[in-house]
Order: structure tokens, then sequence, then C-alpha cells
């Protein structure tokens, strides 16, 4: 589970393909994740993109293939056994997740007291502290006692991110993070994500709808002093431009992957659709 | 028509197989007891009203249809032990268990439902969290546990019911008479009886409504569907397995 940077990919699928009864919902997915990197994923509804980010961690069964995730197989584990490996992925999930019935303290708080059951890591105070500075991080340390049914939709979503980063992960999982969202709180959103990844180097899967995330993601990086984005340009900033890939998906299959580059000289027409016009496609 | 069997046969399957996971946790940590005495609450506590007006009700229409019947024969005075056995033996336990089907099976299915589509199950699972010892666990133990307690309840406020129409109403028998033949007509048979099939339907009441509600898919519309479906599946059950617990028992 924990994981050393210098060892290799975070995250490795090899040939992945999944089935819902007769029909697939992945195909053949090869993919690579390494350390700090960013994968921004499209694809219209229904192409698998959920499916994909929940197989990463094990809450789907796949039919065939490999996911290594952290150096290990998390296809050969047994449910009780891929605890321990999902500690090190943070998930935001696309319908939320957030537990109704704990406050939002709680909810943050769930994955740090959770973890404790195992190792003794964190004492209470010191995870209250931690809840408090993840809130922080999203900007909303005053909804701690709130319950997720009191703040608004893009509050929720930002309670999910504190939720997914709390525990520092090495990984984190975002589905549609701005997806139903007007394009200010998007963006608010997309600069959070991009904060997290550059504060804390950590690896990340976005799947989204709007191009623009991508762009954020792909051309600007965060910087601590000024607490702002700023954009990459110039050579010296290609190779973290780099850093950010993206995969379009289409019934299951990855039809397309690359940098933005790529993507914007691509041809396809199913894969045009993701590029730039990013509020037609919105759902 | 072949499908339809093997899609049956493999629902049976998963249920079988929830079923055998949640008391598989009964014995394993984490015990969530915070969350059992909750469920007790809400299931035990919440359905009291209804059951008991129920049992009332079911007692006096019992005495008032019986009386006409024992009345043809001359052997009124037999009131108070028919009563009582039917009640006991039978209809305490079915009437209890139908109505908490009626209103925890679908509760539990429509709570879990909207926590399966919200995906908060798969977040319980991704934080280290097993939604059968969490969630389903709990509601098992606080359904078994509490459907005794209440159809006991519905038996002796349908005792007293029918003790309304037999004597003050009717004058049937009189008063101790009622009360000592009542008791007299229990075995313990009938006893057993009365207690282990509101046991065997909580158990049904609690996994049937987690199954529906855990396998729920298709958004807010899915939730309603699983909780219809749950309030049948168990009402269906409930029928079933009080057939072959009689069958089990009148051979005793
Ligand atoms: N639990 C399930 N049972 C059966 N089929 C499912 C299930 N979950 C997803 N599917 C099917 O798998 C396919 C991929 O679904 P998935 O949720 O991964 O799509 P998506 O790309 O995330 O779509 P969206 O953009 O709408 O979120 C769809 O055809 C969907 O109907
Ligand atoms: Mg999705």
């Amino acid at each position: 589970m924990p994981n050393d940077p210098a060892s290799g990919p975070i995250l490795e699928f090899e040939k992945v393909s999944l089935r819902y009864g007769d029909s697939w919902a992945l195909r053949d997915i090869s993919l690579t994740l390494n350390p700090g990197e960013t994968r921004i994923i499209f694809g219209a509804a229904g192409s698998g993109k959920t499916t994909l980010l929940k197989a990463v961690i094990g809450l789907v069964e796949v039919n065939e293939g490999r996911i290594r995730l952290f150096g290990q197989e998390v296809t050969s584990l047994q449910e009780s056994q891929r605890f321990g490996l999902r500690s090190g992925a943070g998930v935001l999930f696309q319908e939320g997740g957030l537990f109704d019935s704990l406050s939002v303290g709680e909810n943050v708080q769930y994955p740090l007291l959770n973890r404790q059951r195992g190792d003794t890591e964190t004492s209470p105070e010191d995870a209250e502290k931690r809840v408090r500075e993840a809130l922080r991080f999203v900007e909303l340390e005053q909804t701690f006692d709130k319950f997720p049914a009191e703040i608004s939709g893009g509050m929720r979503r930002r309670v999910g991110i504190a939720r997914a980063i709390v525990t520092e992960p090495p990984l984190v999982l975002y589905d549609s993070p701005t997806a139903g969202l007007d394009p200010i709180t998007a963006n608010l959103i997309m600069a959070l994500v991009a904060k997290e990844r550059d504060v804390r180097n950590s690896a990340s899967l976005i799947v989204t709808h709007r191009y623009q995330d991508g762009e954020i993601m792909s051309d600007f990086r965060y910087d601590p002093e000024r607490e702002e984005l700023l954009h990459l340009n110039g050579a010296a900033d290609a190779r973290k431009r780099d850093r950010t890939k993206f995969i379009v998906m289409k019934e299951g299959q990855i039809v397309f992957f690359g940098t933005r580059q790529d993507l914007e000289k691509s041809t396809d027409e199913y894969v045009k659709r993701f590029v730039r016009h990013e509020e037609n496609h919105a759902q | 028509m072949l499908d339809f069997l093997k899609t049956l046969v493999a629902s049976f399957q998963d249920f079988l197989f929830l079923a055998g996971r949640s008391f598989k946790n009964l014995v394993r940590r984490p015990h969530y007891y915070d969350d059992v005495f909750l469920q007790m609450d809400i299931i035990g506590v919440g359905s009291l009203p209804i059951v008991a007006l129920t049992g009332g009700f079911s007692g006096m229409i019992i005495a008032l249809q019986m009386a006409r019947a024992l009345n043809t024969y001359g052997a009124s005075s037999q009131v108070s032990s028919i009563v009582t056995l039917t009640l006991v033996r039978e209809l305490g336990p079915v009437l209890t268990a139908l109505l908490v089907a009626g209103r925890n099976a679908s509760g539990i299915a429509s709570e879990l439902g909207s926590m399966k589509v919200t995906e908060q199950i798969d977040a319980m699972r991704a934080l280290g969290t097993d939604p059968v010892q969490k969630l389903v666990t709990p509601r098992l133990t606080a359904t078994a546990l509490m459907l005794p307690c209440l159809t006991v309840v519905a038996d002796a406020i349908g005792l007293f019911g029918a003790y309304l129409i037999a004597v003050p109403l009717l004058h049937l028998i009189d008063s101790g008479a009622y009360w000592s033949m009542s008791w007299r007509s229990l075995v313990m048979n009938d006893l057993a009886q009365g207690l282990i099939k509101p046991f065997i339907f909580g158990m049904i009441i609690a996994l049937v409504g987690c199954y529906y509600g855990l396998r729920t898919t298709g958004g807010t519309q899915g939730v309603g569907h699983a909780t219809t479906q749950a309030v049948v599946a168990a009402s269906i059950w409930i029928f079933f397995v009080a057939l072959l617990m009689d069958k089990i028992f009148v051979g005793l």
C-alpha cells in the first residue's frame, strides 16, 4: 500500500475488459499513470468513464485483464484485502457520495477515523485539525457543523474534494467535478484540483465534460506564493505540460490518447466533439 | 421463460450470499452497536402504534366472528381459547410481520436504495467500511429482536380486544374464566411457535429490504421500484415460510 515514487507507476491497466450482463462497459483498456501525472478523461454519456474510475480501486469486478494500483494487483484481491489499498486513493464520486446522516465535518473526518481502526496514526484531535485544514483548502471551513442537505450543490462538490484529499493520498480520482455547475463555481473547483496536484504532487484521473477543465489542468500551475494559477508557457514549462494527457472514451474503448496539441489536431469526428465548444456537450 | 428462471435462481443465489455475509458479520468486528440501537428504535418503537392498533382490532374481529360460529354449537364459552390460539400461533406473528414488512422492508429498501444511487455505498467501500457490516447486519439484528417483542404486544392487545367483545359486550363468559381459559389453552409448543416465527420473519424482512435496496440501479425511479419489490417479496416470503413452519410445528 505505501507508495514509493521511485518504484514505478502508480496505476497500470493491462487489457482490462468489464461486462454488465451482455454489454461491455470497458473493452481492452490499457493505461499507465506515474506519480504527479494527470489524465483527463472525456467521453459520451455511458461510454464507461465512471466504470473505469471504479475499477481502479476495485469497486467493480473486471472480467478480463489486470489492474495494478501502487504495484499491487487489485484484480486478484478479495474485497476485504482491498481496503488497505483503497486508502491510498481519494475519490470524488459523480453523485457526491457524501453520507447524508453525517455532518460535513464528520464526512471529511470519516477517512481518517476509519483508517485509524487499522493503525493508530491519527489521534482524534489531530484528525479534527486535519479536517479543518482540508475544509480550509476548499474554502468551506464555516460549514463544519452543517449537513450535506443544507449546503449548495457546488459546496457539496467541494466537501467531496475535501474528503477525497484529507488523507493526502498519492492518487485522486475525480468523477465529473464540474458537472451541472455554473462556470464560475466550475472554475473555482478546477483551481482547487490543480492546486491539490501542484501542492502535493499527487497523480489524478479526472472525468469531465468540459474541455476547459482539461485546459486548466494542462496549461496552468498553482503558484503557492501568489496563491493563484499561472499560465505555463515556454520551453521550460513543456515538461510540466506533458504531465497532463487526454483520453477519449467511446463505448468502453479508448479511442484517443495524447497531449492537448494532439487532441486539437485530431480529425476524428467523435474526438472533435470534445474539443473547445464544451458547453454543448454538458451531460 | 428459461431466462426468467435463470435470473430468479441467480438473484436467489445473490440473496443467500448477502444473508451469509451478514450472518458471518454477527461474530466479526467491528460491531456497530449504535446502529443496532438506532434501528431497534426505528423498527420497534416506531411500529408500536400501528401494531398495537391492528392487534386490538383483529382480536375484536375474531371474537365477534367466533361468537356467532360458536353459538350455533352452544360452545360460546370456548371463545377465549379459540381467540388465544389463533392469535398466538398464527395471526399475531403473520399480521405483525406483514405490517412491519410494509413499514420497514420498504423503509430499509428506500434508505439503502438512495444510498446506492447517490454512491454512498461505493463511498463506504472506498473508505474502508464494509456496507454489509455497517448497514445490513444492524438492521438484521434489530428486526429479528424487535419483531418477537412487537408480536407479543400485538397478541396481548388482541386478547384484550377480544375480551372487550366477549365479556362486557356479548356476556359470553365471565371475566375470570376468560383469562384463565385463555392462559390454560396455551402449551409450550404454541408459545415457541409464537416467538420463533416472528424471529424468522424479522430476518426475512430485514434481509429482503437490504437486498433490494443494495441492488438498486437507475436513479430515484429505481429507488421507488426497489421499495415496491421489497414489500411484495417480503410479504410473499412471510406467507411461504409461515406455511413451512406450520408444517414443522404441526408435525411436532
Ligand atoms: N451497475 C450497473 N449495471 C448495469 N449496467 C451498468 C451499471 N453501471 C453502468 N452500467 C452501464 O455501463 C455503461 C458505462 O457506464 P458508466 O457509468 O461508466 O458511464 P459514464 O461514461 O460514466 O457516463 P456518464 O457520462 O453519464 O456519467 C453504461 O452503458 C451503463 O448503462
Ligand atoms: Mg459517469
